[in-house]
C-alpha cells in the first residue's frame, strides 16, 4: 500500500469526522435548549420587554422555526463566519472570541511544552530506573496528578510560589512577550500536571515494555553504545503511544483552561466559555462550545494521521483490512 | 496424593498465600475510613457550627479556638472542612456506582450479544468519546441549574460510556472461555449466562474501576462547585471553599490549604486503593 493508501484512509477518516461535526455541532446547538424559562427572555438581556422587542427577538434568532431550521440557519451563518452576537453588550461573538483567544494559545502552547518534555522525560526515567526508589516517586508523582484537579494544584502553587517565595505574580495575564510568560508559569504548571501524569504513565509502560523487547537484546550484543539504542531504537517505537495519547492531552488542556484561567483570574478564552455560562449569555455558549468541540475533533483527526504516517506496521497493514 | 504434596512444598505454600495489601494501601483504605465517619458522625466533632458567621471577628488565622482560621464570614473553617466531607463522598458513590450498573447492562449486553446491539451502543460510545466532556457538563449544569443533584446527574450519565468500554472488554476476554461454550452447551438461558456465570467473572475488573471512577467524580464534582454551578451558596464543601475562600490567600491561606488538601488526599487514597484492587483481582 503506498501514497494512494494513505490518501485512501484519510478520505474515510474525514467520511467519519464530517459527520461526527455536524452532529456535536447540532448538540451544542440543541444545548440551550435545555435552559429552564422561556429562551426569548434570557436572550432580552438587559432590554426592555415590549412587544416589539420580543418579536424582533424571535425574529433574529429565528425562534419561530421548528429546531432544525434554526440549526440549518445558524450553522449557514458560522460557516460564513458569522458567529452572532453577545446578549451583553451586543458585540460581535467572533471579536470577543478573537481578544481572549491569545491568552488561551499562549497558555496552552506553554502547558503542551511541559507535558512533553516532563511526561516523556519522567515516564523514561522511571523506565530506565525501574523498582527503584526513583520509579516509585514518578509513579506516585503520577497518581498524585491524575488524582489532583487543575484549580487544586493552582491553589497550591500560587500559595507556594506566589505568596511564600514570591517568586511569580498571583493573577493578571501580563502585557508583552517576557511579562506574559512570566505570569502564566504557574498557570501553566496547574494546567499541565494532570496531563503530565498521563503521559508519564503511557511513556514509562511503553518504555518498559520495548526495552524487553529481542531487538534491544540484539542491539546491545551487537556493541551499540546503550544511548544510541535508547534514541534511534527504543523510543521512537516507544513514541507511537504516546502519540495516540496526544489527543488526550489536548481535550484535557482545553478543557482544563476554563478551570485554571478562573483561578488565576485569567481573561482569555476559557474564562470566557465560564462567563458566558454563568451569565446565560446562550449565543456566546454556543460558539465557544462549537469552537472547543471542532478544536477536539479536527486535532484527533489529524492524530489519527500523523499516527498512520510514522508507523509503518500500520500503514503497510492494518489500514489495508 | 499429589495435592499433599504441593501443600507440603514451601514455594507452593508461599504462592498461596495471600499478598497483603501494601502500607500505602492501608493509609489510603485508613484515611478513606476516617473520611467517611467524619462524613457520618460531622454534628459529633465540630467545634462550631459550619454555618455559624461572626461578621465582627472577620477573617482569622489557624489559633488554639479555630484550628484553620476563619473566613471572610468569620466561620470556622476547620468545622466547614468536617462538614464537607458529606458531600465529598455521597455525590462520587452515586455517580461511581450509578453509572457502573448501566454501564455493566450495557457492557454485558454489547460483548455477550456482539451484532446490531453490540454495534448501536458502541457508536454511541464512540460518540460520548468525542464530545468535549468538561466542557459540555459545565454547560448542562450551568444551564439548567439545579446544583448539586444535577451536576451527580450530569457526571452519571457521562460516565457510562467510558465504563461501558471496561464492561465490554471485560465481558469479550470471557466469552471464549470454555465455561462459556459449557454453558451453552448444556442449554443455558442467555440471561442465565450473563447473569450467573459471567457476570461474577467481570465483577473484579468493575470493583476496581469504581473505585478509580469514584477518584474521578470526586475531583469532578469538586470542579463544578469551584465554578459555583455544584452545591448552593453557603454549604460547606470543599471545592466552593476554594472559590469562596480565594481572597483569604494571604490572609488565611490555612482556609485554601485545607479543603485542597482534602480533595486530592481523598482522591489519590481511592486512585491508589482502584489501582491496587486492579493487580490483586484481576492478575
Amino acid at each position: 500500500m503506498g501514497e494512494g493508501g494513505i490518501l485512501r484512509f484519510v478520505l474515510r477518516r474525514l467520511a467519519v469526522a464530517i459527520p461526527l461535526l455536524i452532529l456535536i455541532s447540532f448538540v451544542v446547538f440543541a444545548l440551550v435548549k435545555l435552559a429552564p424559562g422561556d429562551p426569548v427572555r434570557i436572550l432580552l438581556g438587559s432590554k426592555p420587554a415590549t412587544e416589539d422587542t420580543l418579536n424582533a427577538i424571535r425574529e433574529r434568532y429565528n425562534l419561530n422555526d421548528p429546531v432544525l431550521v434554526q440549526y440549518g440557519k445558524w450553522i449557514w451563518s458560522v460557516l460564513q463566519g458569522d458567529l452572532g452576537r453577545s446578549i451583553q453588550g451586543n458585540r460581535r461573538i467572533s471579536s470577543i472570541i478573537a481578544t481572549r483567544m491569545d491568552v488561551t494559545l499562549f497558555l496552552a502552547a506553554m502547558s503542551a511544552a511541559i507535558v512533553l518534555i516532563g511526561g516523556i522525560g519522567l515516564g523514561m526515567l522511571a523506565a530506565f530506573r525501574r523498582n527503584s526508589w526513583v520509579d516509585r516517586a514518578v509513579v506516585m508523582l503520577g497518581v498524585v496528578g491524575i488524582s489532583s484537579p487543575a484549580f487544586v494544584i493552582g491553589i497550591f502553587l500560587l500559595y507556594l510560589f506566589g505568596v511564600v517565595l514570591q517568586w511569580f505574580p498571583v493573577y493578571g495575564e501580563g502585557d508583552g512577550f517576557l511579562d506574559r510568560f512570566w505570569h502564566l508559569v504557574l498557570p501553566a504548571f496547574a494546567l499541565s500536571f494532570s496531563v503530565m501524569a498521563i503521559i508519564i504513565k503511557i511513556t514509562r509502560a511503553s518504555m518498559i515494555d520495548e526495552m524487553d523487547k529481542d531487538y534491544v537484546v540484539f542491539a546491545r550484543a551487537r556493541g551499540i553504545a546503550p544511548s544510541r539504542i535508547v534514541s534511534h531504537y527504543i523510543l521512537r517505537n516507544a513514541l507511537v503511544p504516546i502519540i495516540t495519547a496526544a489527543g488526550l492531552v489536548l481535550v484535557g488542556l482545553v478543557a482544563g483552561s476554563i478551570y485554571v484561567e478562573v483561578t488565576f483570574s485569567l481573561s482569555g478564552f476559557g474564562s470566557l466559555t465560564f462567563e458566558a455560562v454563568e451569565g446565560r449569555n446562550l449565543p456566546l455558549i454556543q460558539a465557544t462550545a462549537l469552537i472547543f468541540s471542532v478544536i477536539v475533533v479536527v486535532a484527533n483527526l489529524l492524530i489519527d494521521i500523523i499516527y498512520v504516517l510514522i508507523d509503518p506496521r500500520i500503514r503497510f497493514g492494518a489500514v489495508a483490512k | 496424593m499429589t495435592i499433599a504434596l504441593a501443600t507440603n512444598d514451601p514455594l507452593a505454600r508461599r504462592r498461596r498465600r495471600k499478598p497483603r495489601a501494601p502500607a500505602l494501601v492501608l493509609a489510603a483504605a485508613s484515611l478513606i475510613a476516617m473520611v467517611a465517619v467524619l462524613a457520618i458522625f460531622a454534628p459529633w466533632f465540630v467545634p462550631h457550627d459550619p454555618g455559624l458567621q461572626d461578621l465582627g471577628k472577620g477573617i482569622t488565622g489557624i489559633s488554639g479556638e479555630h484550628l484553620a482560621g476563619t473566613d471572610t464570614l468569620g466561620r470556622d473553617i476547620f468545622s466547614r472542612v468536617i462538614f464537607g466531607a458529606a458531600t465529598a463522598l455521597v455525590g462520587p458513590i452515586i455517580v461511581a456506582s450509578a453509572a457502573f450498573a448501566f454501564a455493566t447492562m450495557l457492557g454485558l449486553l454489547a460483548g455477550y450479544l456482539g451484532g446490531w446491539v453490540d454495534m448501536l451502543i458502541m457508536r454511541w460510545v464512540d460518540f460520548m468519546f468525542a464530545l468535549p466532556g468538561t466542557l459540555i457538563i459545565i454547560i448542562i449544569v450551568g444551564i439548567v441549574g439545579g446544583g448539586y443533584w444535577t451536576a451527580v446527574g450530569v457526571l452519571t450519565f457521562f460516565f457510562i460510556a467510558p465504563d461501558t468500554r471496561i464492561v465490554r472488554s471485560a465481558v469479550l476476554e470471557q466469552r471464549p472461555l470454555p465455561y462459556v461454550d459449557a454453558a451453552r452447551t448444556l442449554g443455558l438461558s442467555k440471561t442465565r449466562i450473563l447473569f450467573v456465570h459471567i457476570l461474577p467473572n467481570v465483577l473484579p475488573v468493575i470493583l476496581a474501576y469504581v473505585a478509580i471512577d469514584f477518584a474521578f467524580a470526586l475531583v469532578n464534582l469538586a470542579g463544578l462547585s469551584f465554578l459555583g454551578l455544584g452545591v448552593e451558596p453557603g454549604a460547606p464543601d470543599w471545592g466552593r471553599m476554594l472559590s469562596e475562600n480565594r481572597t483569604l490567600l494571604f490572609s488565611n491561606p490555612a482556609g485554601l490549604l485545607l479543603p485542597a488538601g482534602m480533595i486530592v488526599v481523598t482522591a489519590v487514597s481511592m486512585n491508589l486503593i482502584g489501582d491496587w484492587l486492579f493487580e490483586r483481582l484481576t492478575r
